[in-house]
């Protein structure tokens, strides 16, 4: 820096619009536009009083101006620039760096800047720096990745990472990781990794390519090959250069993620050199020693990379006990400094440490601690540290190993709920009681929640309710305790109480007999409010409708007085509950004979049966007719007690889950949540209950009928509560028996019968194109009976969905009997994959839930093309495939006769072309072919060689992939 | 990190960096609701929330609000540390920073960033170096100034010559 640099001069030298030599037609020069900034002289570190001076009153006192004011100024400056740069004078460096500047500056205001892009580009092959740096920073703010620019500015960076010159070098990296593109990404991602290990490059430009390469692998991690380079970037972690080893931690631990065999060295290599920052004194780090701690950012990323693994062996696991149990340590120590930025280095370390620990979840002592620790950031005076703790609590509260040690800090965490005043740590200590909810306290938690849910903020309230419909049911040992939870949250929070939570607890009395009578009393009793919501307008009809039967006996809830209370509501409810209430009604003419004239009477009054809601009205006369014409015996049998529902899982961990957003975090959490569960006394045995066939007519009792229905006779068909539970992702069944090898004999062919049972036939037509491929499913039903809710679904794990997309439309939900559908499903190989998508289908047939899975053969193989090649270029190919990677062997024991045609005809059936003469043993087969996927072509090679006395065969594959090397042979060896 | 945002206590952006692809528009969207967000927040509550599926961490210096989006896994607190990191290299850089500096000299905030965050991750936590590499820039740049000075003496010299 030079001698007597001042800052003010400083920002007027760099600032050409204000001051600069041919300030002409300035942007600030007349104060105007700086008006429009508005902005402080305060400092902002040191922000004792306003650091004012004149220039700046001046500045801020223009500051009234309206917004119309200043859009016109800049479309005047817009204008000039443009006339700038359309102007027949070609324009030197400095005036171009001047106005594209200036664009910027307009841009970063909040306008839209459509021009001025090309001048940018130009700007990047200037020789002057300053020129280049704006050009530079230009393109990394306002270039989109899809800019026809792209080549231009390629073309600009691919130079200046050609020019050694490390100053120059930087800036280009720094553009590749701003814009990110996936056009940069074919450009530079092989580029960059050489960059990056070569020995002579400089550590600052290492830097920048280690990140350059992150930000390019996070936008398109296909483009960027592994290769031997990774191995040399995982020894960067043994660098003298801490920052170089920061820049590559990240970058490691993003690969890690993804391709974790290829940098399991690196766990060895960051234990110790997490152990090395761990134990040096604070001054042995010089400048990466931030108020006393250790490199800390440098600590968080190497343990973040750790928590890419599982515990490592036994020796590297020691040492990493030993860092993890200092920094727990140290923890208890005093503070070396009273400044926050050294307790939240310091705490940022101990938490990451504490995140480390639960991923491995294996050594309880450590676990317990983390606990302890955790427990006095609970009640700390930092209101972070307390958000934290609790955050970080829930995750422990799922291992087994500190369950019970969470669980201590109960009181802490109700006190909490009632006491913190920040939404967000409030939000966080229900979190928290949530997860550490089980059988011992959940009575406890639910009170507390129930009661926090009176004053909660409305933006949580939806989510409280929903965690104490799943805990109450959960836990429930007393259904009457579930039955009088739901209904209380339904009194405190109706509005919030979505369909899922009502329909839930209709379902489960109505498998329960135990709980029937208590939740017709308990319903009848809270529709006395005289304001009650309507969601318990809703309970309350469908639960007398089926059980006032149980309560009729006692002369203050006789039928009529039930009726008349339920009636008494009727008015002030919206159409889809008035035609609930209907069906109660007649369910009503059912259960009480006595009160049938005065229901007969309500339904031939003309507000329902001239009703202008066409479901009302048809409800109306339809009930009507019923109770007139029926004997006794058919109401009887039409208006049945609702048959138990099949037992599934709840809606409402869905509904809950949804609401998370799709995180797979939440979802890891609740299978651990699970997973816990079954540690501390597992969930409620599930009623014994199997769907039994019900009478053809239960179905009646249309609920939620929010479409109309189908204008004809009653009783209209589909019961509807339970079409709404199958939205919901039940469970779905185990693969039937026999998959397994329908899925392998369709490994060589496309064609034939995927499955079939007494009910149910699946057929496939299939064909394939490089890397696309469209199959027909044709489902037949052999009965004669029509499947209802007809569901058939392709289940993906996430993995297999990233590599493989299928696409496909619903199928209709009704199969007449005899009758076949077919469903297409468009495929597309984006890489190689493993697994086999998942088709479950799920139907009604008669009145029982049928749920069938079985694995969809779409495989690795079908996207192979042959390749025809001559026996000297098959052998030249098979050496370069030589990597003991690239090659996989398998030994087998025939399982089939060894016949040399049926051999040849499954190989050309796999996909790869049969090369004869190749082989110098005639014996043996060999094929070649392509793997087409979206992002790469991977050829491969086979050859496969029996061996007739000992009825065995060996069968190698080659290819450029690993994975793909080894999914092909594990498909084709289970063909012979 | 997601991205990084600068506003100050108006509402009005100071500095924006993204380290995702998203369009103008929603880059929009998004700051104007954190902008809203953020500022509705009481001086005694926690940095952190959560937003849609990210967690934002933010702090107040003076006029000015630094506010980070980062992933599930980030660590909050690291977070907080880098953005005083930033502050103080600013600090270090112009002298006492203030809003006006950052609105003036925005390039020079860019560029100090850049050498300090890359791609939404830590790239050089040492301050000497980050500002080492900012003052060599500068240096840079006085170097040319220097040359085209000469240049021109040159040039003056031949003229002098040549008459």
């Amino acid at each position: 820096m030079p001698a007597g640099w001042r800052p003010s001069t400083r920002m007027r030298q760099h600032w050409p619009a204000r001051s600069g030599p041919r300030g002409e037609g300035s942007l600030h020069g007349d104060g105007c536009a700086v008006s429009v900034i508005g902005g402080t002289r305060t400092s902002l570190v040191f922000s004792v009083s306003p650091r004012t001076t004149l220039q700046s009153q001046f500045l801020l006192g223009e500051g009234g101006k309206s917004k119309e004011a200043e859009i016109k100024r800049i479309n005047k400056e817009l204008a000039n620039i443009r006339s700038k740069f359309k102007g027949d004078k070609a324009l030197d460096g400095y005036s171009k760096k001047k106005y594209v500047c200036k664009l910027l500056f307009i841009f970063l205001l909040g306008h839209d800047i459509d021009f001025g892009h090309m001048e940018a580009v130009n700007l990047l092959s200037s020789n002057r720096y300053t020129e280049k740096q704006i050009g530079y920073l230009f393109i990394s703010v306002l270039v989109n990745s899809n800019s026809e620019l792209i080549r231009l500015i390629n073309n600009a960076i691919k130079n200046d990472l050609a020019s050694r010159n490390p100053t120059f070098m930087g800036l280009a990296l720094h553009c590749i990781a701003n814009v990110g593109s996936r056009e940069m990404a074919e450009a530079f991602a092989g580029e960059i990794p050489k960059i990056l290990v070569a020995g002579d490059t400089m550590d600052s430009v290492k830097q920048s390519a280690a990140l350059c390469l992150l930000r390019l692998y996070r936008t398109s991690p296909d483009l960027v090959p592994m290769g031997d380079w990774t191995s040399r970037v995982v020894h960067l972690l043994n660098d003298q250069h801490l920052g170089v080893v920061t820049a590559a931690t990240s970058l490691i631990t993003t690969l890690a993620q993804k391709n974790p065999e290829e940098f399991k060295t690196s766990v060895s290599l960051a234990v110790s050199r997490l152990s090395r920052i761990v134990t040096s004194a604070s001054t042995d780090l010089q400048d990466y020693t931030y108020y006393f701690v250790p490199a800390p950012w440098l600590s968080v990323k190497l343990l973040r990379l750790l928590q890419c693994y599982p515990p490592p062996d036994p020796a590297v696991r020691g040492r990493l006990t030993e860092c993890l149990e200092t920094i727990l340590n140290k923890a208890q120590e005093p503070p070396k400094s009273k400044k926050v930025q050294h307790s939240n280095a310091k705490n940022a370390v101990l938490f990451e440490t504490i995140s480390l620990i639960i991923h491995h979840d294996s050594e309880p002592n450590l676990l317990v601690r983390a606990c302890n620790q955790l427990g006095q950031f609970l009640q700390h005076r930092e209101t972070n540290l307390r958000y934290l703790a609790l955050e970080s609590m829930c995750t422990l509260a799922s291992s087994e190993f500190s369950h019970e040690a969470v669980k201590t800090h109960i009181e802490t965490v109700i006190n909490a709920l009632k006491t913190e005043r920040d939404v967000s740590v409030r939000q966080r200590a229900v979190d928290l009681l949530y997860a550490m909810c089980d059988r011992s306290n959940a009575q406890q938690i639910v009170a507390e929640m129930l009661s926090y849910l009176e004053t909660a903020d409305y933006s949580i309230r939806e989510e409280i309710v929903l965690k104490v419909a799943i805990l109450a049911e959960k836990y429930a040992v007393d259904y009457t305790w579930y039955v009088d939870t739901i209904l209380n949250l339904i009194r405190i929070a109706g509005d919030y109480v979505s369909e899922e939570v009502w329909y839930r607890v209709i379902q489960i009395v109505i498998n329960r007999d135990d709980v029937q009578g208590y939740a017709a009393k308990t319903v009848f009793e809270a529709l006395q409010a005289p304001a009650c919501h309507e969601n318990l307008v809703k309970v309350g009809g469908y639960i007398l409708g089926e059980f006032g039967n149980l309560i009729a006996g006692d002369p203050r809830s006789s039928p009529l007085i039930q009726f008349h209370l339920l009636h008494s509501k009727f008015h002030l409810c919206s159409v889809p509950t008035r035609a609930l209430l209907l069906s109660t009604y007649i369910k009503f003419v059912n259960l009480f004979p006595e009160v049938k004239t005065t229901i007969q009477d309500v339904l031939r009054s003309d507000s329902q049966l001239k009703n202008a809601d066409v479901e009302l009205q048809q409800r109306a006369v339809e009930y009507l007719r019923l109770s007139t014409v029926a004997s006794t015996d058919i109401l009887a049998t039409v208006l049945e007690e609702m048959p138990p529902f099949p037992e599934r899982q709840s809606s409402i961990l869905a509904k809950l889950k949804k609401k998370k957003g799709p995180d797979t975090a939440t979802g890891l959490e609740e299978a651990k949540r699970e997973r816990s569960a079954a540690v501390n006394g597992g969930p409620e045995p599930a009623p014994a209950s199997a769907a039994s066939t019900p009478s053809p007519s239960a179905d009646l009792l249309g609920l939620g009928a929010a479409p109309p229905a189908p204008a004809g006779p009653p009783p209209s068909s589909g019961g509807l509560l339970v079409d709404v539970f199958s939205d919901s992702p039940s469970a779905v069944a185990p693969l039937a028996p026999g998959s397994e090898d329908n899925f392998a004999r369709f490994v060589c062919k496309n064609n034939g019968v995927l499955f079939e049972n007494q009910l149910l036939q699946i057929g496939l037509k299939s064909e394939f194109r490089q890397n696309l491929g469209r199959m027909f499913i044709f489902y037949g039903n052999k009965t004669s009976t029509q499947f209802l809710t007809f569901t058939p679904t392709l289940i993906c794990s996430d993995d297999l969905q990233m590599n493989l997309s299928l696409q496909t439309k619903p199928v209709d939900p009704t199969v007449d009997g005899g009758a076949q559908v077919q469903q297409v499903v468009n495929i597309e190989c984006v890489s190689d994959f493993t697994e086999a998508p998942i088709l479950n289908i799920q139907f009604r047939y008669g009145g029982t839930f049928q749920n069938v899975s079985v694995k969809l053969p779409i495989t690795l193989n079908k996207f192979f093309q042959p390749t025809e090649m001559a026996s000297q270029d098959f052998f030249q190919r098979w050496k370069q495939l030589s990597n003991p990677q690239q090659e996989v062997q398998n030994i087998f024991k025939a399982k089939h006769p060894m016949d040399t045609e049926i051999t040849k005809a499954k190989i050309i059936g796999f996909g790869s072309a049969l090369l004869e003469e190749v082989d110098p043993n005639p014996a043996n087969f060999v094929g070649a072919g392509i793997i087409h996927t979206k992002t790469t072509q991977i050829g491969c090679l086979l050859r496969l060689e029996p061996n007739l006395q000992a009825q065995m065969y060996r069968l190698t594959l080659r290819t450029s992939k690993e994975t793909v090397s080894q999914r092909l042979c594990e498909l084709l060896s289970e063909q012979f | 990190m997601q991205f990084m945002l600068l506003f100050s206590r108006q509402g009005k952006l100071r500095l924006q960096k993204w380290y995702v692809p998203l369009s103008d528009k929603e880059k929009k969207k998004i700051t104007r609701e954190l902008v809203q967000t953020v500022l509705a927040r009481k001086p005694k509550m926690c940095s952190f929330l959560e937003w849609r599926d990210l967690k934002i961490v933010y702090k107040r210096y003076a006029s000015l609000y630094f506010c980070c989006a980062i992933e599930d896994q980030d660590n909050e607190l690291i977070t907080l540390e880098i953005i005083h990191r930033y502050v103080e290299l600013l600090d270090k850089y112009f002298g006492s920073v203030c809003e006006l500096d950052i609105i003036f000299n925005f390039e020079k905030a860019y560029f100090i960033l850049d050498e300090f965050l890359l791609g939404g991750e830590v790239q050089e936590t040492s301050k000497k170096n980050v500002l080492k590499a900012i003052e060599q820039a500068d240096l840079l740049q006085e170097v040319f100034f220097l040359c085209c000075l000469t240049k021109a003496i040159g040039c003056l010299g031949e003229v002098w010559e040549g008459s």
